[in-house]
């Protein structure tokens, strides 16, 4: 029997493969995916209760840390998304398997993404995760079910837009402690944020205008307008625009890079 | 493994193992300070951790009921005290790097007591973390910090924050003479984050509800932080419990890394 | 060999390999490959022999597109590597130095995967890598992941991986590197299969002497990037010098009597052992006859051994220097990219 194939292996096809493999190693990993629901939520059910204090402030606009913390473990599991997509990828560069990619008809956008195929799979898992166990503590979650569906398209936007990042660093650095490293980096922007008070009850004006800066900031107050006010038009626009901005920009990066390291002749 | 000669002199044998401990600490020093890499997060982490806390919750500070002094102070003990107890887990990852490239057990092979070598360790741990106490504390002055203790409460406060750092190391090199590789990391850092997460790091203890107030009843660093805020006030507070606190998971840590030392001893021989 | 493994059987004339001064230098300096002029014909198996760093891998990476050339032209299947690339890896199949899989699929998972990049028709794979399963032996454990596979069983995926498309030139770089004696004859029949039975070209690079010669239609030998040596390895050995035989007599037996009669098959030498050598006047082949005309003479020895030149000769006669155990760390094919400045 000899091999046929099709003229052209479209691109269709090959993510499919490749977003099929990702997802099969991914679910294949367990410490990828265990760590990244149980740790953010360790650190909620903790912030929960040692600063529920803060709902005292005056302003404070719910009587519900949990309520209003919820936002939190969404963003640091999608920080970790990062981990996810860029290590592996700077995996296969290391160990070779990059090149047994590049021999084959495979086009570089295929292989991006494939790769996302993976962490939007752990995306979904989180974002179910958070939204139940949050609801089961006691959480109020304001926008009701019709925004369930507008938060998980914003926890996905804000996953894709850090794998895309990792990808890029995956790739320019073909290293996978060059991913890890970004990880502080992630944390520090997480925290200089309106993560832990709104932003307008921040005393300090440096790190009131650190967070005003941050674009992280603006993607928590929208998943967290779901939850505490319910539909913010302002909140919900700015989040989404900043977490799209940030996916296409990383997907940009991550595609010039994926030229670059994918060169053949 | 055979026994090494042994050494009558009791003279002797300090001065080998003050030369053993100083070969491993010059050693560490220097690896570490040609690599930047593995520096910085070490430094960069409590000064982000002060900013962040400090910076970003200082509106925690008008919550009735809070009566600080002042709420950079507050946030600071509690990231000096941080940063010595994950000084001394830190250098578990050094540990377990080298019982993975196999120096330790030439280290093992060299000296006559081997806890020279933890030793020399501890001794880096606690170098480690007096830089990063001094650039904390440079910097949380400069951004406005006020000092409402004396030097001598200033001094117990550190003192504190030595037995927690040493305390930490030697919790650390128990667990790394028993796993012997970097990838038990998680297991040192984990029950480390989960102490001092259940401490009163945002606020004081009587303003906490919800199951970390109960955490923090049992918790003793709850004791050493509480502690060591109030010697940062100037208004000293249950020192000597704090103090015997501290002292305590000294001793329970001395024991423990012994006995680490007698199984890597085991296992390597 | 089942039938539906089998490739193409018509031998094309264009399933061969043309390299002309072929040159690559580094961006940091050395120069791996150093006007280096071969011709591989269609269905050959030529052996690329070389030690560590003598530029072998570097000449791989160019010849399956991975590198390009400073220099020099280099012709696979027919097509040009620097401009036809797409073509060029569309013929060939490629199994690198290191086996490169990914240990969290099963090995069915791996051809799946290759199967579809390549663009093979889905109902295709299936059948297709069953069978080149069950040919390289990897039936049965072609649903465990790879992590658990030994050595061995990661360079048989290998191969067969670098089958799936049906490709007319195989490229397979150090395949038997760390692989114990079983597994390397194991693969050096299959590749002696595909060569005799289905005419795939196979270039073939090695360390190793006896797998040159074992499989090797014709070796080249290439050190610090130069080729100081080609030809069929019997040939290659030939010009280094014809063999010698050396025995020692049995204790009742004049030492005269051994020389007199070896005498007659060659030139005499000297001999270190307290015995008597000679180097054979027509080759190997005479070693039947040395022994029956020893014995027909009733001369009885204790101890008889043929010395014949290796390729470690060929090479020692080229470079001055011995193959085994010469040449360092060959660069990557791959160039570094500047670290960014954000992580």
């Amino acid at each position: 029997m000899e091999a046929v194939a099709y003229a052209d292996s479209p691109f269709r096809t090959q993510a499919r493969y490749l977003a099929w493999r990702s997802v099969v190693r991914t679910a294949r990993q367990p410490i990828m995916i265990v760590p990244t629901l149980v740790f953010p939520l360790f650190l909620l059910a903790i912030n929960a209760s040692g600063l529920s204090a803060a709902t005292e402030i005056p302003g404070f606009p719910t009587d519900s840390y949990l309520t209003f913390a919820l936002a939190f473990p969404f963003i640091q599991g999608s920080i970790f998304a990062t981990n996810t997509a860029g290590t592996n990828l700077a995996e296969d560069i290391q160990n070779g398997f990059f090149n047994r990619l590049q021999l084959t008809p495979m086009r570089g956008s295929s292989l991006l993404a494939g790769q996302l195929a993976g962490v939007l799979m752990v995306a979904i898992v989180q974002a179910i995760t958070y939204l139940l166990v949050g609801l089961a503590a006691g959480a109020h979650f304001e926008a009701g079910i019709w925004g369930v569906p507008v938060l998980f398209a914003l926890s996905f936007a804000i996953s894709a837009g850090f794998g895309a990042f990792g990808l890029f660093v995956g790739l320019r650095s073909g290293s996978g402690e060059a991913v890890q490293g970004l990880f502080p980096l992630m944390f520090v922007l997480l925290f200089l944020s309106s993560a832990s008070l709104p932003r307008d009850l921040i005393q300090q004006d440096w790190f009131q205008t650190a967070a005003t800066i941050n674009p992280v900031s603006y993607v928590i107050e929208a998943v967290r307008s779901l939850f505490v006010t319910g539909w913010d038009g302002e909140a919900l626009a700015l989040g989404f625009i900043v977490a799209s901005s940030f996916f296409v920009v990383s997907m940009i990066a991550a595609s010039f890079a994926m030229r670059e390291r994918l060169e053949r002749t | 493994m055979t026994a090494a000669p042994r050494i009558t002199d009791r003279a002797s044998r300090r001065r080998r193992y003050i030369y053993a401990a100083r070969t491993v600490f010059w050693r560490h020093m220097h690896f570490v300070f040609k690599r930047p890499a593995l520096l910085l997060p070490a430094m960069i982490f409590p000064l982000f951790f002060y900013m962040a806390f400090a910076g970003g919750l200082s509106g925690l500070s008008d919550v009735p009921g809070f009566d600080y002094y002042d709420y950079n102070a507050f946030q600071f003990t509690f990231v000096l005290l941080q940063s010595a107890a994950f000084g001394g887990v830190f250098i578990g990852f050094s540990i377990g790097a080298d019982f993975d490239s196999g120096i330790t057990r030439r280290l093992f092979l060299a000296v006559h007591d081997r806890s020279a070598v933890l030793a020399g360790y501890g001794a880096a741990a606690l170098v480690r973390a007096l830089m990063v106490w001094a650039i904390v504390f440079g910097i949380a002055l400069l951004t406005g910090m006020e000092v409402a203790g004396s030097f001598a409460d200033l001094v117990g406060l550190i003192w504190l924050a030595v037995v927690v750092n040493v305390a930490a190391f030697l919790f650390a090199a128990g667990m790394m003479t028993r796993f012997r590789t970097m990838q038990a990391a998680p297991a040192m850092q984990i029950p480390m984050f989960m102490i001092l997460m259940t401490a009163p790091v945002y606020v004081p203890r009587d303003l906490i509800e919800g199951w970390v107030a109960t955490a923090t009843e049992y918790n003793p660093f709850t004791a050493i932080v509480e502690s060591g805020r109030s010697l940062m006030a100037g208004d000293p507070f249950h020192v000597l419990l704090a103090f015997a606190a501290a002292f305590g998971l000294f001793a329970l840590m001395v024991i423990f890394a012994r006995r680490g030392l007698r199984k890597a001893e085991a296992a390597l021989a | 060999m089942t039938d539906s493994t089998k490739l193409n059987g018509n031998r094309r004339d264009t399933d061969g390999i043309e390299v002309i001064d072929l040159v690559h230098v580094y961006k940091k300096g050395p120069k791996a490959v150093d006007g280096v002029s071969l011709r591989v014909g269609p269905g050959e198996i030529y052996g690329f022999l070389g030690p560590n760093g003598a530029g072998k891998s570097t000449t791989v990476h160019i010849l399956t597109t991975l590198l390009p050339p400073t220099d020099g032209t280099a012709r696979v299947a027919g097509y040009d590597v620097r401009t036809e690339g797409r073509a060029v890896r569309d013929e060939i199949g490629v199994a690198l130095q290191e086996a490169a899989l990914d240990p969290f699929l099963t090995g069915r998972e791996h051809m799946r995967l290759q199967g579809g990049l390549h663009g093979l028709v889905p109902d295709q794979i299936k059948p297709r890598a069953d069978a080149l399963l069950e040919r390289v032996g990897l039936s049965d454990a072609a649903d465990r992941r790879v992590g658990g596979y030994s050595g061995g069983m990661k360079r048989r995926l290998d191969l067969a991986l670098a089958l799936v498309h049906g490709p007319r030139i195989l490229f397979l770089d150090e395949p038997t590197t760390g692989l114990d004696i079983q597994s390397r004859t194991a693969l050096w029949e299959e590749v002696e299969g595909l060569a005799d039975d289905e005419g795939v070209t196979v270039f073939l690079t090695t360390q190793y002497l006896e797998e040159a010669d074992a499989l090797a239609d014709r070796v080249g030998i290439i050190d610090q990037g130069k080729l100081v040596a080609e030809g069929t390895p019997a040939a290659l050995k030939a010009e280094i010098g014809r063999p010698t035989v050396e025995a020692r007599p049995a204790e009742d037996v004049p030492l005269e009597r051994l020389e007199a009669a070896l005498a007659r098959f060659g030139e005499p030498l000297p001999s270190d052992h307290g015995g008597a050598a000679v180097r054979l006047a027509e080759g190997t082949g005479e070693l039947a006859e040395v022994v029956r005309a020893l014995d027909s003479e009733g001369i009885e020895f204790a101890d008889l051994q043929l010395h014949a030149p290796s390729l470690n000769d060929v090479f020692l006669a080229k470079t001055g220097r011995s193959l085994e155990g010469a040449g360092e760390e060959e660069p990557t094919g791959e160039e570094p990219i500047p670290e960014p400045a954000a992580a």
